[in-house]
């Protein structure tokens, strides 16, 4: 399959700080690409880059395998959708939608067959006439993005649209703009700092951190094997476990907690560079009151602090003994563990393999007030 | 309570009121009333004193007048229209490309030479311009003339320093709206494919429109009523329709002439500026705002 986008080695500093640094990846025609990173991780600056705002300092952006270098960003096959969506408030929606293709001088009776129709397909029909302060939040949203696929664009780009919507209008644009890329099967490159956003939508999810690429891979990739403590923290839910980790004589690997238990460890760790570890278990990786049936080598006893209900999304937040760490365990809402209460003392546990260690880091994904 | 707190804020509100209300009044609107009566009033063959609309009628039959008022209007459209080509560039620069420590200070260089008197500010342009004035001595001492030219005296002259006294009040209001445009829509319109110019055009233009209207307004009646630069600066064949009516009132000593010139310029030019407004299709209460 031809690439729709490749970016080489691209690179951009502004002064002495490295906003982009190194980046390299391929997009395929047709997909739904995203990169994922908390603010300030220079995911804009590098959207910016494939735009044609910024110009690199190093490295090439490719589109359809033609160089983009010495190329306008009124020349590039690319569109972006902006954050705060750049609607022009001094025209309506028709007139919006046809600011490209006017630029392209298009026939006029060709420009209102084309608007026409890319309304009917974000489902704005009867909306040609409207005036930009008369539409929803939602509906700016498709405009701003029909504005952009009625040019037909190799590549689209979309800088966190979905950013300014209210928490409920954003879970439905979600499943609507997935389905309106499948529709039109255009090439998106999205960038957002909702982990939840580029999990849903995307085919690949790059996580960037600090102007690099952590991990590019499926969003299953990405929450089942991450391959960073940083991916293993951003994406999705984790517990973050601070242990120490030992081998045995027959070559398997154990963790010591805190509490100091050892628990079984899979695959092989490399202990040259010290063994401050950090363990991360998925919160509904974790059994509450594993029966005996179930053969589960690690367990440990918790207190319940506290019983955090959000119907199905309801977690436990508990306290191994002999520790102060918090661990969160999610908690079925099948009636299964209606007996619980705060205070409570439970025992967790969990498989070897559904854990991850990687070596300690102080990094902190969001600053704590 | 709630008698008490609104006796109190009428009060207050007559407190701030009633200055305003004298000031445009008796220093605004009383003499205003009076040379609107001067105006309508003539004497006759014997020396009575009655209505006549004569002074009015003098201006549509005496070619001279309506010709001055014709060429200093004309003159007015055409300095604003090369105000609004400089501030246009100038308040680009000020909002989007300079950056934000410079801003304050770009402003400050528009404002200072608005701190000197406008009488001061011309005999400036004099002492650069006239016959042994620094530009002659300049560009003879290089070579460029063989002997000084007058440059003072000149329509030209004149529209340059009408377009130099007048800039700022367009600038201001320019700057004021370009500030609320989000950059972004420029990009966006680079991005769908608009090069520099369709960007000017469609728009950085129709955003600032309601800016680039008052500032028009603004700088239109400045020159149309100005006196000192056309006076000072302009040719001694080319009469500005404000020395007209201070012609009338001081050499000829006929207020009554005067003042009914003064209200036919008001009222000329207000009409102008309704026909601008529509023609641009803007509303002239966002224009005021």
């Amino acid at each position: 399959m031809q690439n729709a986008l490749s970016v080489e080695n691209l690179t951009k500093k502004f002064g002495d700080f490295t906003a982009v640094n190194g980046v390299s990846f391929d997009v395929e025609d047709g997909k739904f690409f995203s990169i994922l990173g908390p603010s300030g991780c220079g995911k804009t600056t590098l959207l910016r880059m494939i735009a044609g705002f910024y110009e690199p300092t190093a490295g090439l952006v490719k589109i359809r395998d033609k160089d983009m270098t010495a190329v306008e960003p009124n020349k590039r096959p690319v569109n972006l959708v902006f954050q705060h969506l750049a609607l022009f408030p001094m025209m309506n929606v028709y007139e919006n939608i046809a600011f490209g293709l006017k630029r392209r001088h298009e026939p006029d009776t060709q420009i209102k067959e084309k608007v026409g129709s890319i309304l009917e397909r974000v489902g704005l029909p009867e909306y040609s006439k409207k005036r930009i302060d008369q539409l929803s939040g939602g509906q700016k949203q498709r405009i701003a993005i029909a504005r952009c696929l009625v040019l037909e664009p190799s590549v689209l780009l979309l800088d966190e649209p979905l950013g300014a919507l209210d928490a409920k209008l954003r879970e439905h644009m979600k499943v609507e703009l997935k389905k309106l890329q499948t529709m039109v099967g255009t090439t998106f490159v999205y960038i957002t700092h909702d982990q939840s956003e580029a999990m849903v939508m995307s085919d690949h999810v790059a996580v960037m951190n600090a102007g690099q690429f952590e991990q590019i891979g499926t969003p299953q990739d990405l929450y089942h094997s991450p391959n960073s403590s940083f991916v293993a923290q951003f994406v999705g839910n984790n517990n973050k476990l601070s242990a120490k980790v030992h081998k045995d004589e027959s070559g398997t690997f154990f963790a010591r907690y805190l509490d100091g238990r050892d628990y079984r460890v899979e695959g092989a760790i490399d202990l040259s560079e010290g063994d401050e570890y950090d363990m991360f278990i998925r919160p509904e990786a974790v059994l509450i009151n594993p029966t005996k049936s179930e053969t589960i080598p690690n367990t440990m006893n918790c207190d319940v602090k506290a019983i955090l209900f959000d119907g199905g999304n309801s977690q436990l937040l508990v306290i191994p003994e002999g520790t102060d760490q918090e661990l969160i365990v999610g908690l079925p809402q099948n009636k299964q563990f209606d007996y619980l209460k705060a205070k409570d003392t439970i025992q967790i546990g969990w498989n070897p393999g559904t854990a991850v260690c990687f070596p300690k880091t102080e990094l902190k994904i969001y600053d704590e007030a | 309570m709630t008698k008490h707190s609104s006796r109190r804020i009428r009060w207050s509100f007559f407190v701030f009121f009633v200055p305003v209300f004298l000031w445009l009044f008796l220093l605004i609107v009383l003499p205003q009333i009076e040379l609107l009566r001067m105006s309508f009033v003539g004497t006759d063959f014997y020396g009575e004193s009655g209505f006549t609309l004569s002074h009015y009628w003098a201006f549509f039959s005496e070619p001279i007048y309506w010709l001055t008022f014709v060429r200093t209007a004309g003159y007015a459209i055409l300095v604003t229209f090369i105000v609004l080509l400089v501030a246009l560039p100038v308040s680009f620069f000020i909002t989007k490309v300079a950056n934000l420590k410079v801003t304050g200070f770009l402003m400050v260089l528009v404002m200072v030479p608005f701190w000197v008197s406008e009488l001061v500010r011309v005999y400036g342009w004099m002492i650069l311009l006239r016959e042994s004035g620094v530009l002659n001595k300049f560009l003879v001492a290089i070579g460029i003339l063989d002997q000084p030219v007058e440059m003072l005296y000149r329509d030209s002259t004149m529209v340059m320093g009408l377009v130099y006294t007048t800039m700022l009040f367009m600038i201001v209001p320019v700057v004021g709206v370009m500030e609320s445009l989000d950059d972004s829509l420029i990009e966006a319109a680079h991005d769908l494919g608009a090069k520099r110019l369709t960007i000017w055009r469609t728009i950085i233009i129709p955003y600032c429109m309601p800016g680039i209207m008052s500032g028009s307004i603004i700088v239109f009646m400045l020159v149309l009523g100005s006196y000192l630069t056309p006076n000072l600066m302009g040719g001694k064949n080319s009469i500005w329709f404000t020395e007209q009516i201070y012609n009338q009132m001081i050499y000829y000593f006929n207020w009554n002439q005067g003042a009914a010139f003064g209200f036919l310029l008001l009222l000329l030019s207000s009409l102008l500026i309704w026909l601008a407004l529509k023609i641009t299709g803007q509303d002239w209460r966002k224009v005021i705002k």
